[in-house]
């Protein structure tokens, strides 16, 4: 009798654990297909509003449908939604290893001061005319930004890498990066003129409409790099959230995952936002929204993670351009207004669970 | 079977030594080891040191185990507040340095581990619903999944109740005397160290202070110089050593 009772008992947490990976391998499915047809309705949406039964037929028989349709989908509006796509995806991952490598759950390139970084390399450029590589004149703004976020980047790093700096030590830096970066660029705002400073505010409420096909492969590029290293180290780092100590008892390298992941990270925040801007709020609600779903186990964190941040970038691009007919609102402005009510809504309703 | 002995061992946390010529016989696997000492004496650091978490100066000898995973250490620490459940807890503790796919053995391994420790019931309940005791015995089950030859077990009963403290020892010196693992274990409570491990070290200021066979090491001198206790070992009816704390030394 026990010892069909144990063999049950067995079979039933092998089974169940199976169940769990189906179905969250199933939440993963409906994440991307959940992406798709929000791509399909970003590219359908704008000045000239089209179905989506146009939308795939432009896409997959381009010969079919009229050239002004082909232009506007392939290179008007997907590299828009596609850069929507990689951005969002881009940082959320990045928030969502800051959150794993710092122990912190408010740990993102909003709230670490790395978005504020680039804007303010990004209002040199546009105030000053200053560009920090004199050879790059042409792309001096996103190359400004990039110098600036890398920079930033860094300095929390090897902030971490000191002795005696805890991760609520790197938060509260962050947050020091904010304010001082702010405050730069107030000084820059009230220096602009009025044309400068009207390009500075539009560059700090971020904005896809600029997105070409370079910069999506740029971005895209950066996210094929980096999520397969993240995959490699993906039991390293769920280890990483039982804690350093006990991450380290398990046999992982603390802090050469926590340098490498860092450096990854680093890139992964500086590209998107050097593109397009400040957009807050992905790469932190992202992370969460995926913990809720799938849990922290980086198999199933890593991909949700990608998903989410994509899923809701795509979102906020088709609300952008919903909200009022005929215009299309800075993006970074619509993800604050829909994460600020949703990260509320995930703060009460997950309060008995960690984070 | 296995035995460790540690010879002239000590640990550096940059240019701090916190630990010094900790030097042991041969400690021989299918037994506890007893490692006990004030706060902050440096028992974790010991741990920390043999599991090669820390440097220092000093030796291990190990025979009849080889590999990375033949000394596993368990911290105190029972972890943070990660959205996982027990299972994976358990499984992401086998899968270091492995694979993204789960075999059906690995599962089985960690089913078994789980029911020996007989908290297969709390194996789909997140880690942040866990009491700290609970968290203690998941612990356990990630220091012995990876069928350790050495185990290191920080304070591993501090935070069970009196039945899960005894249970848990139980258990410990039964999964030693059939696997042939060497278990060291820090304890507080020193009739554990007397009624479980066959050897005992005694650490205090970062340096080893005796060392050998439990009954010899725990005695009313070592207490009142260590522990700064007047104390005395007496044997039960049962043929037990107990110890009974009269008062603190003057």
């Amino acid at each position: 009798m026990t010892a069909i009772a144990t063999s049950r008992a067995l079979m039933d947490g092998r089974v169940r654990y199976r169940a769990l990976a189906l179905r969250r391998t199933a939440l993963l499915a409906a994440l991307l297909a959940a992406l798709c047809i929000s791509v399909c309705v970003d590219m359908a949406l704008g000045p000239a509003n089209y179905t989506i039964q146009q939308i795939l037929a432009a896409l997959f028989n381009a010969a079919s449908v009229s050239d002004q349709l082909r232009v506007v989908v392939w290179d008007i509006r997907m590299p828009i939604a596609l850069m929507a796509v990689t951005v969002g995806a881009s940082l959320s991952v990045a928030g969502a290893q800051m959150q794993t490598i710092l122990a912190n759950p408010l740990a993102s390139p909003f709230t670490l001061g790395i978005s504020a970084a680039a804007s303010f390399g990004a209002a040199l450029a546009l105030v000053m005319g200053t560009a920090i590589l004199p050879f790059a004149v042409t792309y001096m703004v996103p190359i400004n930004a990039f110098l600036m976020a890398m920079a930033a980047a860094m300095f929390i790093h090897f902030a971490s890498t000191m002795r005696g700096v805890t991760v609520e030590t790197i938060v509260l830096l962050g947050i020091a990066l904010v304010f001082t970066f702010n405050a730069l660029l107030s000084l820059l705002e009230y220096l602009a003129s009025e044309q400068a400073l009207a390009a500075v505010v539009f560059w700090t409420m971020g904005s896809l409409t600029k997105a070409t096909w370079g910069k999506v492969a740029i971005t895209a590029l950066v996210l094929i790099v980096t999520v397969p290293l993240f995959a490699r180290q993906a039991w390293s780092l769920t280890a990483l959230r039982l804690g350093e100590e006990k991450a380290a008892s398990f046999g992982v390298d603390v802090r050469r995952l926590r340098l490498t992941t860092m450096m990854t990270v680093s890139l992964l925040a500086a590209i998107p936002v050097s593109f397009v801007g400040t957009i807050g709020f992905i790469g932190l609600v992202g992370p969460h929204m995926a913990r809720m779903l799938v849990g922290e186990d980086q198999r199933f964190f890593l991909p949700a993670s990608v998903l989410c941040g994509a899923l809701l970038l795509s979102v906020t691009s088709v609300v952008s351009k919903t909200l009022l007919p005929g215009a299309i609102l800075p993006i970074g402005v619509i993800t604050a207004l829909v994460g600020v009510p949703f990260f509320f809504v995930l703060i009460f309703t997950s309060r008995k669970r960690a984070w | 079977m296995v035995a460790i002995a540690l010879e002239g061992l000590g640990a550096r946390y940059g240019r701090n030594t916190i630990l010094s010529d900790v030097q042991t016989g041969s400690l021989p696997g299918g037994s506890l080891t007893a490692v006990i000492g004030p706060n902050a004496a440096g028992k974790s650091t010991l741990f920390k040191r043999i599991a090669g978490l820390v440097t220092g100066p000093g030796r291990i000898h190990l025979t009849g185990a080889e590999g990375e995973d033949a000394i596993r250490y368990m911290p105190q620490d029972t972890g943070g507040n990660a959205v996982l459940t027990v299972y994976e807890s358990v499984l992401l503790a086998a899968k270091q340095g492995s694979g993204w796919r789960v075999a059906d053995h690995e599962l089985g391994e960690i089913d078994a581990i789980l029911a020996a420790l007989q908290i297969g019931d709390l194996s789909f309940r997140g880690l942040g619903e866990l009491s700290g005791g609970q968290r203690q015995l998941v612990s356990i089950a990630q220091a012995l999944v990876r069928r350790p030859r050495v185990l290191l077990m920080d304070e591993p009963t501090s935070a069970l109740d009196l039945y899960r403290q005894i249970e848990v020892l139980d258990f410990m010196q039964r999964r030693a005397r059939e696997t042939g693992m060497a278990v060291l274990i820090a304890l507080h409570d020193l009739n554990h160290a007397l009624r479980y491990c066959e050897h005992t070290i005694v650490i205090a200021d970062g340096r080893m202070r005796a060392g050998g066979a439990t009954a010899e090491v725990i005695t009313p001198a070592m207490l009142r110089e260590i522990y700064r206790v007047e104390a005395r070992v007496e044997t039960c009816s049962r043929g037990r050593p107990h110890l009974i704390v009269d008062n603190t030394a003057a």
